[in-house]
């Protein structure tokens, strides 16, 4: 029935790493440091406040509420951002609750997005922005991060830069949108201010606006801080930005997130999102409220759930860097986030890749080392446009966002796998 | 900022929504709202302990990310309830996605299908989004309005509208790629027989078009009427996309969990606008939903059956509603399906002063006073209504009766106090 074939808007897009790496998951069972998610508990409070909204038996809570975001949830996220972005930002026009910061990317563009607009990707890049784009009738820029070298044996995220000129170069008269993600999946980059005042600084000159991908904002390894670029100057007018309660509190399957940045900008997001799925489920939003209020109240203190996780994570981010180091494999030390990339090209001449025939090289490697070593990871060539796939051949991306028992598995495995080499 | 306006693809559909303007004229005037269609009572025991049962679950992996097209629980017990419905074996994972409500099933089923040019009929009355999901889409929305057939009987029944076959017929053509229907029917409550639907079938086989078929309130029916799916006529499963929505089915409007079934090669479509849209849905209300359904399968026809039991709760607010609107002197529409009642409000015309509101349709100000002048809220069912014909609906309201009986009861005390004072 080629009558009922894709519209054309979806038509020649790339088949997701996610299905191809899930079924391998399921076809083989390795310990899986792949998908991006907690294995264990969510806060306790953050549980219990979706528990209370289901023994309040407040009738309303289980019907639609507000289109554009549950009031309480939008007050709240009004007040923490208004507070770290240092304006006062309206909890009804600037702000929309979507479903996930996926549905919130998808808004944002959709509804800035129009037939031949240019959007620039900064590469790796989490790998929906490039379909949306496309579907939006858009045309994906490419400006990829550089590596550069330093004598320093340990890799960082920080080693990989933007080369001014070549962003610079991206930038002209069609561009309408920029998408900048930091903290940055996969690498766990964390823009420093220049960095972001220069990207701000190209934005001004060809007004340009910014979607910003911020849902590890509270995931960030100290000495590092986690710059807003809607806070900085001439920003505010031109940035949406985009959360997650599910990054947030350990909640992905919750699938609540938001976009804020100034009405004439977030009208377009509540357009496309009136026209899609219209409201956001009204239980999680309140629990969600719940929890933000709780975190507000306690903001910096130890025993704030964005202070206290990130701690938690430090620990288990150099444990990973540890036995992957024992193991053979490059780790790149992340500032940000609860991904790992590895080079693992040093094991290239001891291992036999010739069973798997992918093109790209990291695809082989991680499929190789689900079947032979029992534990998945993800290519990141994934996550870079098809002329730069090769930048990211030698790469493999882990989670930590593990429980402790899982990673010292994962150390086991390896450990032995060495061993037997 | 001319530079960011709305892309193209939005312009147009940029109408001021009657949800938001009704939603507006409740909080200033506070009436006792039978506008908005939820129920103002807490869902089934059993729906809400199911969802305690899910938190409190040990199983951490309940709070992160489910499979995308929709959790395994919860497809796997849609593909039993349906397969049976249907008559077919339904593959939970390639005919099925679960979806953001509904509305969000409906989207992807629009754009997953909807190309430039494409025509899309709507049969009219409709739900308002269908219109700028088409208009979105680059389709071309054709309107057939259901016509109300004069009968001698004075009490109204939905079943009086009905498709006019020629000027069916006659909106079918080679650039057809869909028609959307909605049964049973909101606004009208019209539960569309089997021979209506077998009409609108052959024109779908006879042209190559798909039918989306809205079938939301698919469980409240009221005897002797029957929901007919118009995927289980022959040759329609492989044209059909059906939708559902468990807000609807276990009053739980805030959950925004839906669904849309179908051949895999058409449900393929929805899946990748779902993937490139939103990804997945919560996986603690499906997996709560799930376990409602599975309870519902078991007791599937029994009277402790939740498609069984709200129906006929449904049908004794239902017929004290055309009760209390017959005494005030409007000409109640007896639904065959839903939770909507439509009503004729014209003879009151005379007795009532409209002025003081100047929207262009009767039916928006007779509403507006009515929330002003007496204090209950409908909706204005021009609004669901294409332009060229809203005017068939001038003379009608909109009623919601899922609601408790004490605010039913309220209601017509307070019509009848309105009447008395005239």
């Amino acid at each position: 029935m080629e009558k009922f074939g894709l519209p054309a808007r979806y038509q020649g897009q790339q088949e997701s790493v996610w299905e191809e790496y899930i079924q391998l998951a399921a076809d083989y069972d390795p310990l899986d440091l792949g998908q991006g998610f907690p294995d264990f508990s969510p806060p306790e409070y953050i549980i219990s406040a979706l528990d209370q909204v289901i023994k309040d038996k407040d009738i309303m809570l289980h019907q639609y509420t507000r289109g554009c975001g549950h009031p309480r949830l939008t007050s709240i996220l009004s007040k923490l951002y208004s507070h770290l972005i240092g304006r006062n930002i309206h909890p009804e026009k600037e702000i929309l609750i979507s479903t996930g910061a996926y549905g919130a990317l998808y808004c944002t563009v959709m509804g800035h997005i129009d037939q031949g607009d240019e959007v620039i990707i900064i590469e790796p890049y989490f790998d929906c922005y490039e379909p949306m784009v496309l579907s939006a009738g858009g045309i994906p820029r490419f400006v990829p991060l550089r590596y550069n070298n330093n004598n320093s044996s340990i890799l960082k995220s920080s080693d990989w830069t933007l080369d001014p000129e070549e962003l610079e170069k991206a930038f002209n008269s069609k561009t309408k949108a920029i998408i900048i993600n930091t903290p940055n999946n996969p690498l766990g980059k964390v823009f420093t201010e220049n960095e972001l005042q220069m990207i701000a600084n190209l934005c001004k000159k060809w007004n340009v606006m910014c979607i910003s991908d911020e849902v590890y904002e509270w995931l960030v390894y100290e000495p590092q801080k986690h710059i807003r670029i809607a806070s900085l100057p001439g920003m505010w007018e031109r940035t949406i930005t985009v959360g997650s309660a599910g990054k947030t509190f350990s909640i992905t399957g919750w699938k609540i997130g938001w976009a804020y940045g100034p009405a004439n900008l977030i009208h377009n997001l509540v357009i496309v999102h009136q026209n899609s799925i219209s409201v956001c489920s009204t239980p999680l939003q309140e629990a969600i409220a719940v929890g933000f209020e709780k975190e507000f109240s306690c903001l910096g203190q130890d025993n704030c759930y964005f202070t206290s996780l990130p701690r938690q994570l430090e620990q288990k981010k150099n444990y990973m860097a540890n036995f992957l180091t024992k193991m053979g494999m490059k780790p790149i030390i992340p500032d940000g986030g609860y991904f790992m990339i590895a080079d693992w090209s040093s094991l290239e001449s001891k291992i036999d890749l010739s069973a798997e025939n992918d093109k790209y090289k990291d695809y082989c490697f991680t499929k190789w080392l689900t079947k032979n070593v029992g534990i998945q990871g993800i290519p990141p060539s994934a996550f870079y446009s098809e002329p730069h796939k090769l930048l990211g051949e030698k790469l493999v991306r882990f989670c930590f966002i593990k429980k402790e028992e899982k990673l010292n598995k994962a150390a086991e495995i390896l450990e032995h796998w060495k061993k037997t080499e | 900022m001319d530079k960011f306006g709305l892309p193209a693809r939005y312009l147009g559909t940029q109408r001021k929504s009657v949800w938001e303007e009704y939603v507006q004229l409740a909080a200033d005037y506070n009436p006792l709202d039978l506008g908005q269609g939820y129920s103002d009572f807490l869902p089934p025991e059993h729906i809400i302990s199911a969802l305690d049962q899910v938190v409190k679950n040990k199983n951490v992996l309940l709070h992160q990310y489910t499979r995308g097209c929709g959790h395994p629980r919860l497809v796997s017990v849609l593909s039993k309830l349906y397969s049976r419905f249907i008559g077919r074996s339904i593959n939970p994972n390639t005919e099925i996605l679960i979806s953001a409500g509904a509305y969000g099933a409906l989207y992807c089923t629009i754009m997953g299908h909807i190309d430039d040019g494409d025509e899309v009929i709507i049969i009219e009355p409709f739900f308002d989004c269908y219109e700028s999901m088409v208009v979105t889409a680059g389709g071309t929305p054709r309107f057939v309005p259901l016509r109300f057939n004069n009968n001698s009987s004075s009490e109204l029944k939905s079943s009086d509208w009905t498709l006019n076959p020629e000027e069916l017929e006659n909106a079918f053509n080679s650039r057809t790629k869909a028609i959307i229907i909605n049964t049973p029917n909101n606004p009208l409550g019209k539960v569309f027989t089997e021979s209506e639907l077998q009409m609108v079938a052959d024109l779908c086989k006879k042209w190559n078009v798909m039918c989306i078929s809205d079938e939301v309130y698919e469980w409240l029916v009221y005897e002797p009427q029957r929901h007919v799916r118009m995927a289980s006529l022959p040759g329609m499963w492989e044209r059909t996309v059906t939708i559902g929505s468990a807000g609807k089915t276990y009053s739980i409007t805030g959950w925004k969990i839906g669904w849309a079934y179908g051949p895999a090669n058409l449900i393929h479509n929805l899946h990748v606008v779902h993937r490139n849209s939103i990804y997945a849905c919560t996986t603690s209300l499906q997996e709560a939903i799930a376990i409602g359904y599975e309870k519902e399968l078991d007791c599937l026809g029994q009277d402790n059956c939740y498609f069984i039991s709200l129906p006929r709760q449904l049908e004794q607010k239902k017929n004290y509603m055309a009760d209390f609107l017959s005494k005030m002197g409007m000409r109640p529409v007896i639904p065959d399906g839903g939770y909507f009642m439509v009503a004729n409000w014209s003879s009151l015309e005379p007795e009532i002063d409209l002025s003081a509101e100047n929207d262009k349709y009767k039916d928006y100000r007779f509403t507006k006073w009515l929330t002003k002048n007496v204090g209950i809220q409908g909706i204005p069912p021009s609004a669901f209504y294409s332009e060229p014909h809203k005017a068939l609906a001038e003379t009608l309201v909109r009623f919601c009766f899922i609601k408790q009986d004490e605010k039913l009861r309220r209601a017509a005390r307070i019509l009848e106090e309105w009447k008395a004072t005239k």
